[in-house]
C-alpha cells in the first residue's frame, strides 16, 4: 500500500487518510556518480603503497632515512629532557613545601648567602610550622678505592627536622647527630667509587671531605646533577668542620613545612609580602624550575639539543623529498596517463601524501623500537634518566609527519610536469 | 541522435607573439555514433593537436567542439577531468603503470566511475582482458608482456569504462605488421559491439580497411574526406 501512495499521491487509499501536507518525493533524479570516501582516501593511499612496494630496495632506503631522522629526534629530545631533570637532581629531590634563596642565586652549584634569621622570621607566618637553614658547598672527596678527588656537593641541614627530606634520610637521622659524619650519595656518579657498595658490605667507614676523615655512616639517594656529580648530606655542625670559613649565620637555601591544610600558593604570596627584598620565595616547583631555567637559558644546551634534532628533521626531508620526488619523475608518463584517462590533480596529489605516509609510519615503528633500546643502552652508560615517554613518542611522530607531509607537498610541485596533453 | 563529436570552426595555434605558430585552422569535422574515422595526413599537419583538443587534453582556443554534449569552450578543468573518464584513450605507448598487473591496470580506470565496487572492477576488468585474448595474463606485470599484450591491456584499459568515444594516436607505430593489425581490429570489433565511435590517427595503411571513413589532413586543414 505505501509502495502505491508513493508512486500514485492521487490514489484513492490517500484521499481517505490523514494525510501529509507534503507528499514523499517521487523519484530524484539519477546522481551522477561519485567517488565515495573510500576512493578519495583509501584508493589513493592504496595506489602509494603499490608503487613504493614495487622497488623494494628504494622502500628500505627511504625507511632508513626516515628512521634515522627518528632515532636522532628521540635521542635528542630524550638527552634534553635527561639533562634537565638531572640538572635539578639535587632540588628537586629536597622535599620541603616552601623554599628562601637569595634573589641572586642562579644555580644551587653556587649558591648566595643570606641571613639564617630571614628563615626564623618565617615563623611569624600562622602556617609556616617548621623553617630549616639549609648551608650548601662543594668540597673534594677522596676516592675511598683508587684515592683519586672529586668535587662533591655537601648539603648541610639539621637532619631531624621533618621539613627537609631526602629520599632515606630517616634512616640515617641519628647517626648524623654525631660528630664526622655524613652520609653519601648512592646515585653519585661511579667516579666517586664503590662507596655505597663498601658500605652495604661492611658498615660505617672513614672517608676522606675536603682534607677532613669523615665517618660514612649512612646512605641516601639523590642523583648526579649538572652542578654535582655526587652529593653528602651532613648535619650544620659537621659541616661547618669542613667548611672551616663558613659563618653559621649565613646560610644558602632555607626549607619550610606549612601547617597541613594549609594553601601553599597563599602562603608564598604572604611571605613575599612580608620579608625583606634579599630573599625569593618560592614553592618547590618554582624552585626546581627557577634551577632548569638556569641551565635552558644561561647554557646552550637547550639549542644544542633543538638543533640536533632540527638536523634530523631536515635530512630526513631530504631523503623523503629524494624518494618521492624521483617517485614522480620516473613514472612521469604513468601520471599524466592517469590524468588523460580522468584522475584528478586532487586524486595525484593524495597518491604523492599518501606516499608520505606511509614513509612516516614505517619509518616511525623502527625508530621508535630503536630508540627504546637505546634509551636503555645509553641511559646505562651513562646514568642519565632516559626513559621512553608517550608524550615524546607522540612528539615525534607529529614531528616526522609534519616533516614527511613537507616532502611531499615540495615533490608535488612535480605533478605538474605530468600534463596529459603530452601524452599522444 | 547527436554527433558524439561535433567540430565547428577549431582554430589553434602554438605560442605568443612572434613566436605563434598556427597548427589548426578552421577545422570542421563530425564523428557520427558508432562510426570508426581514420585520420591522416604528414607529419606536422596538426592531427594529435586536434586529438589533444577533443580528450579535452587541452585547452580550447578559438572554434567549438561538442564533445559527448559538452561544449570544450570555455569548459572548466572539473568539467573536463569528468569528460575525459568518458573517454577511451588509446596512446602510441601503452603508457600501462608497471608495478600493477594487467587486471589492476585495467580496473584503474573504472575506480573514477564510483559505480563499482573493487570485487566488480577486478571482475570486469578479467572480463575485458579475456575479450582481448587476454585471460591467461590477467595477473602479469606489463614488464613480463609482450609489446602487441601491453597493447591490447590499453584496449582493455580504453574499452573498461564503457566509454562514449574512442581517441586513438597511432596505436599501432610500435608494434610489428602482426600484432598491430590484431590490436586494432580487437578495437574496432569490441567499439562496434559497445556502439563507440573511434577516432583514429594513423600513418599505418595497413588498417586503414577498419575505417567507415578516412579524413586527411595538411598543414592544419582537412583536405579531404573518403568513404
Ligand atoms: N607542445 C607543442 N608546442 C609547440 N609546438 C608544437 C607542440 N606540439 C606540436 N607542435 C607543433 O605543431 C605542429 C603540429 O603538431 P602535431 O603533433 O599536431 O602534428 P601531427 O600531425 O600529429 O604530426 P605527426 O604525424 O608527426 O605526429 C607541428 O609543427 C609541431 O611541431
Ligand atoms: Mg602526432
Amino acid at each position: 500500500m505505501n509502495e502505491t501512495t508513493r508512486l500514485l499521491p492521487w490514489a484513492p487509499e490517500r484521499t481517505g487518510e490523514a494525510a501529509p501536507v507534503t507528499p514523499a518525493p517521487i523519484t530524484k533524479p539519477p546522481k551522477p556518480a561519485r567517488p565515495g570516501l573510500g576512493a578519495l582516501l583509501y584508493l589513493p593511499l592504496r595506489l602509494a603503497w603499490r608503487q613504493l612496494r614495487a622497488e623494494r630496495a628504494r622502500l628500505l632506503s627511504a625507511m632508513a632515512g626516515v628512521m634515522f631522522a627518528c632515532v636522532l629526534v628521540f635521542m635528542q629530545l630524550g638527552f634534553r629532557a635527561a639533562l634537565f631533570e638531572s640538572a635539578t637532581a639535587l632540588l628537586g629531590g629536597m622535599r620541603a613545601d616552601i623554599f628562601l634563596m637569595h634573589p641572586l642565586t642562579t644555580a644551587s652549584f653556587r649558591p648566595e648567602g643570606f641571613p639564617r634569621s630571614r628563615a626564623y622570621q618565617t615563623l611569624a607566618d600562622p602556617d609556616v610550622v617548621e623553617a630549616v637553614p639549609i648551608y650548601l658547598a662543594q668540597t673534594t672527596w677522596r676516592n675511598p678505592a683508587d684515592g683519586s678527588r672529586r668535587s662533591i656537593q655537601l648539603v648541610g641541614f639539621d637532619s631531624d627536622a621533618g621539613a627537609l627530606r631526602f629520599d632515606g634520610i630517616e634512616a640515617v637521622a641519628d647517626a648524623l647527630k654525631r660528630p664526622d659524619t655524613i652520609a653519601f650519595d648512592r646515585r653519585s656518579r661511579p667516579e666517586f667509587g664503590p662507596a655505597a657498595a663498601m658500605f652495604e658490605a661492611q658498615g660505617p667507614f672513614d672517608v676522606q671531605l675536603g682534607g677532613r676523615m669523615m665517618e660514612l655512616a649512612g646512605l641516601v639517594s639523590i642523583g648526579a646533577s649538572f652542578g654535582a656529580d655526587g652529593n653528602a648530606v651532613l648535619s650544620e655542625t659537621n659541616f661547618r668542620r669542613i667548611m672551616l670559613n663558613r659563618s653559621a649565620s649565613v646560610i644558602d637555601l632555607a626549607a619550610l613545612k606549612v601547617r597541613a591544610g594549609a594553601d601553599i600558593p597563599t602562603v608564598v604570596a604572604r611571605l613575599r609580602a612580608t620579608l625583606p627584598p634579599d630573599v625569593m620565595v618560592m614553592s618547590r616547583p618554582e624552585l626546581v624550575a627557577h634551577e632548569r631555567a638556569y641551565w635552558e637559558n644561561a647554557t646552550p644546551i637547550g639549542f644544542i639539543f633543538a638543533f640536533g634534532s632540527l638536523m634530523g628533521l631536515i635530512v630526513g626531508m631530504v631523503i623523503v623529498y629524494q624518494i618521492l620526488f624521483s617517485d614522480i619523475a620516473n613514472h612521469i608518463r604513468e601520471y599524466a596517463t592517469l590524468k588523460a584517462i580522468g584522475y584528478s590533480n586532487g586524486f595525484l596529489s593524495r597518491v604523492v601524501m599518501g606516499a608520505a605516509l606511509i614513509l612516516a609510519i614505517i619509518g616511525f615503528i623502527p625508530g621508535i623500537i630503536m630508540s627504546t633500546w637505546l634509551y636503555g643502552v645509553v641511559g646505562g652508560a651513562t646514568f642519565l634518566p632516559l626513559r621512553m615517554e608517550l608524550e615524546r613518542g607522540l612528539t615525534v611522530f607529529g614531528l616526522i609527519f609534519g616533516m614527511c607531509v613537507i616532502a611531499g607537498l615540495l615533490a608535488m610541485r612535480k605533478l605538474r610536469d605530468a600534463d596529459p596533453a603530452d601524452m599522444f | 541522435m547527436l554527433a558524439p563529436v561535433a567540430l565547428h570552426g577549431i582554430t589553434f595555434a602554438y605560442g605568443e607573439g612572434e613566436l605563434r605558430r598556427p597548427v589548426l585552422r578552421d577545422v570542421q569535422l563530425d564523428v557520427a555514433p558508432g562510426e570508426i574515422v581514420l585520420l591522416t595526413g604528414p607529419s606536422g599537419s596538426g592531427k594529435t593537436t586536434l586529438l589533444t583538443l577533443i580528450g579535452a587534453l587541452r585547452a580550447m582556443q578559438e572554434g567549438s567542439a561538442r564533445v559527448l554534449g559538452l561544449e570544450l569552450a570555455g569548459a572548466g578543468e572539473g568539467a573536463r577531468v569528468a569528460l575525459r573518464r568518458r573517454i577511451g584513450f588509446i596512446f602510441q605507448n601503452h603508457n600501462l603503470l608497471g608495478f600493477l598487473t594487467a587486471r589492476q591496470n585495467v580496473a584503474m580506470a573504472l575506480e573514477m566511475q564510483g559505480t563499482l565496487d573493487e570485487a566488480d572492477r577486478l571482475a570486469r576488468a578479467g572480463e575485458l582482458l579475456a575479450s582481448v585474448g587476454l585471460a591467461d595474463h590477467t595477473e602479469k606485470l606489463p614488464a613480463k608482456l609482450s609489446g602487441g599484450q601491453r597493447q591490447r591491456v590499453a584496449v582493455a584499459r580504453a574499452l573498461a569504462a564503457d566509454p562514449g568515444l574512442v581517441l586513438a594516436d597511432e596505436p599501432t607505430a610500435a608494434l610489428d605488421k602482426q600484432s598491430g593489425s590484431e590490436v586494432v581490429h580487437l578495437l574496432r570489433d569490441l567499439a562496434k559491439k559497445r556502439g563507440a565511435p573511434i577516432l583514429m590517427v594513423t600513418h599505418d595503411p595497413r588498417i586503414l580497411d577498419i575505417a567507415d571513413r578516412i579524413v586527411t589532413m595538411e598543414d592544419g586543414r582537412i583536405v579531404s574526406a573518403a568513404a
